[in-house]
């Protein structure tokens, strides 16, 4: 039992990181209708860039937090204009391959500029442990999941309650007739990304500091775990996003606790083909038939 | 017939003028063996990618895939010919590896294909990854994740470059039939052929399975050809780099996958020693074929016998050319 409740509260952390994920990629899916296969990537790319800010330039963990998020989020921006706006009419494969290749470039470039090994990411927190009754838990797992309350927190009060959120969601809801409504949805579009980008930055650099260690590859199993994540809780629904996250990072713990850990991934699939198959909306979705 | 028989003459010509062509280059030592290594290749890349070119150029299904079936073809060759190896013995792991990537691609066919687009691509591709996770877990048939060497070799140059042509012959009469051309309108407009009554799901899982089964001999003369596999092999990357020369070559056109399997070959050959550099070339390549060409290089454009016949006979009956 008591192992059962440690496990749980574990998967809690591993959750709240893929929901964090989940809402880049919800959010970029529910405004273009497009996988950013290359999400991963800046989550990588967050991950290195609080490595080097608190490296070279010997910031402490925030300052660190705050600059990687913003440079993510610029990063963001300058992807998505030069390489998916201009495939913005054309057909959704396309667009997918050009995120696949926007992802291998950029887990190419940083292999070829620091090499494919794994770095040890500088632990600018103190590691403490604590015991609440027979559970325990670390300052750093606590910091992760009150820095993703308060990111998700604020990102819902960012879509609910601000213009630019109001114009996200009429983006979201038809492109054309937002633009005829005077919004002007290119910048619409940038500001989703650089606000998801932003998000993904924030995970990496919270996963760098838990596992102690970041590398030009670190991006991809999570990646794809995230966007499973968004599907399973509804994609293009904040909410669902979150709640997907948790439920893989629970479900993944639950798998390695009953000793299956070599099909950790593995269920994670199978229960995305399975909601696929029973609810393709997804948990919180609504299902819309397609009209000719 | 008889008007088709032309053509496929026609076709046997450049086949065996093409098989005569690498002949000729065996036997003036052109070839070693190293470039061995990049024709054998290039072979086994046009079979893995004309399979996947069915079902994303033809019937316009998104998958992910490719590379678990890959896997399957690549291990029951390889547990076969360890077991028994004889040219029997690998034809029969050939065989299994029909079989079983036939039945996995139709169990996993007929309910995932009533998915759409994107979300197809990620069910194929979560299927791929469960297909490597269950091989790297029965450890005592396909040795686990440290994988299977020592098999023995039974294919040459001409053993792949005749099922280069099988394969071919296969796929191309599948997309000139009946089934092929419902096949090409659930790639136009989904809806509207299904409103026309056509079977979509039929269809689609058809070409589903004719592609994974592809993939899976490509899979067995690899894996007899390196005689060395691991789980590793199949991964993600591998689908991806499926997907890299199908779109190259054009969603939808079977000489474009030819050309861009050729070219991509050669070019490797050339970059083997760069590493993360190909890749990064690779990639950018990607990105600006999708920006400035979104069908691929070629689209669905195809090179047709017929078509250069048909301009010097006549003219007027240009209109029924397939």
């Amino acid at each position: 039992m008591e192992v059962v409740i440690q496990q749980l509260v574990n998967g809690l952390f591993l959750g709240s990181i893929y929901a964090l994920l989940a809402l880049g990629y919800t959010m970029v899916y529910g405004i273009i209708k497009l996988i950013n296969f290359a999400h991963g990537e800046i989550y990588m790319l967050g991950g290195f860039m609080g490595y080097f800010f608190i490296n070279k330039l010997s910031l402490g963990f925030f300052p660190a937090l705050l600059l990687s998020m913003v440079g993510a989020a610029v990063i963001g921006v300058v992807i998505e204009f030069l390489a998916y706006r201009p495939l913005r009419k054309s057909t959704r494969i396309a667009a997918l391959i050009t995120a696949i290749g926007v992802s291998f470039l950029l887990q190419n470039g940083m292999i070829y500029w620091l090499g494919p090994e794994k770095k040890s990411f500088p632990q600018a927190i103190e590691f403490k442990n604590y015991q609440l009754g027979f559970i325990q838990i670390s300052n750093i797992q606590v910091l992760i999941l009150v820095i993703s309350l308060v990111l998700m927190i604020a990102l819902q009060l960012i879509v609910k309650k601000t213009k630019m959120g109001k114009a996200m969601r009429a983006v979201s809801v038809d492109a054309d007739a937002a633009q005829l409504m005077g919004i002007n949805v290119n910048r619409t579009i940038s500001f989703t990304f650089a606000l998801g980008s932003a998000l993904a930055a924030a995970a990496g650099m919270l996963i760098g500091l838990y596992y102690n260690s970041i590398d030009p590859m670190m991006g991809v199993v999570p990646g794809l775990k995230s966007f499973v994540a968004a599907v399973l809780g509804g994609i293009g629904i904040i909410p669902g996003a979150a709640l997907g996250g948790f439920v893989i990072g629970l479900l993944e713990t639950i798998t390695i606790a009953l000793g299956f850990s070599d099909y950790k991934d593995a269920v994670v699939y199978a229960l995305l083909i399975i909601i696929l198959l029973i609810r393709p909306a997804g948990i919180l979705g609504k299902n819309i038939k397609e009209k000719v | 017939m008889k008007k088709n028989l032309k053509y496929n003459v026609v076709w046997l010509l450049i086949a065996a003028i093409a098989y005569a062509f690498i002949y000729v280059l065996y036997v003036t030592g052109v070839i070693t063996p190293f470039t061995e290594y990049t024709l054998i290749t290039i072979g086994i890349n046009i079979m893995l990618a004309l399979g996947l070119n069915l079902i994303i150029g033809f019937s316009g299904q998104f998958s992910l895939g490719h590379a678990g079936f890959m896997a399957i073809g690549a291990y029951s060759a390889a547990i076969m010919s360890v077991k028994y190896p004889t040219m029997g013995g690998f034809f029969s792991g050939i065989l299994l590896g029909i079989v079983l990537s036939g039945i996995v691609a139709l169990v996993v066919g007929i309910p995932t294909l009533r998915l759409k687009g994107d979300y197809l691509a990620i069910a194929t591709l979560g299927i791929s990854e469960i297909i490597r996770i269950i091989i790297i877990n029965m450890k005592d048939i396909t040795n686990g994740p440290a994988g299977i060497f020592g098999i023995p070799p039974m294919v040459n140059w001409s053993m792949v470059f005749g099922f280069v042509v099988i394969v071919t012959l296969i796929i191309v009469n599948f997309i000139h039939s009946g089934p092929g051309r419902a096949t090409m309108a659930i790639r136009e407009d989904e809806i509207a052929a299904e409103s026309m009554g056509v079977n979509t799901t039929k269809y689609k899982v058809a070409a589903f399975i004719i592609g994974a089964i592809t993939a899976s001999v490509a899979g067995s003369i690899y894996s007899s050809y390196v005689q060395t596999i691991a789980p590793k092999d199949f991964g993600f990357m591998k689908s991806i780099d499926i997907l890299i020369i199908v779109v190259f070559g054009g969603i939808g056109s079977v000489t474009g996958t030819f050309i861009s399997a050729i070219v991509l070959g050669i070019l490797n050959m050339f970059l083997q020693d760069a590493g993360a550099l190909r890749m990064i070339i690779y990639a950018l390549a990607l990105i600006i074929i999708m920006i400035f060409k979104p069908g691929g290089l070629l689209g669905t454009w195809e090179f047709s016998v017929k078509k250069i016949f048909k301009k010097k006979e006549d003219k007027s009956n240009a209109s029924i050319e397939r």
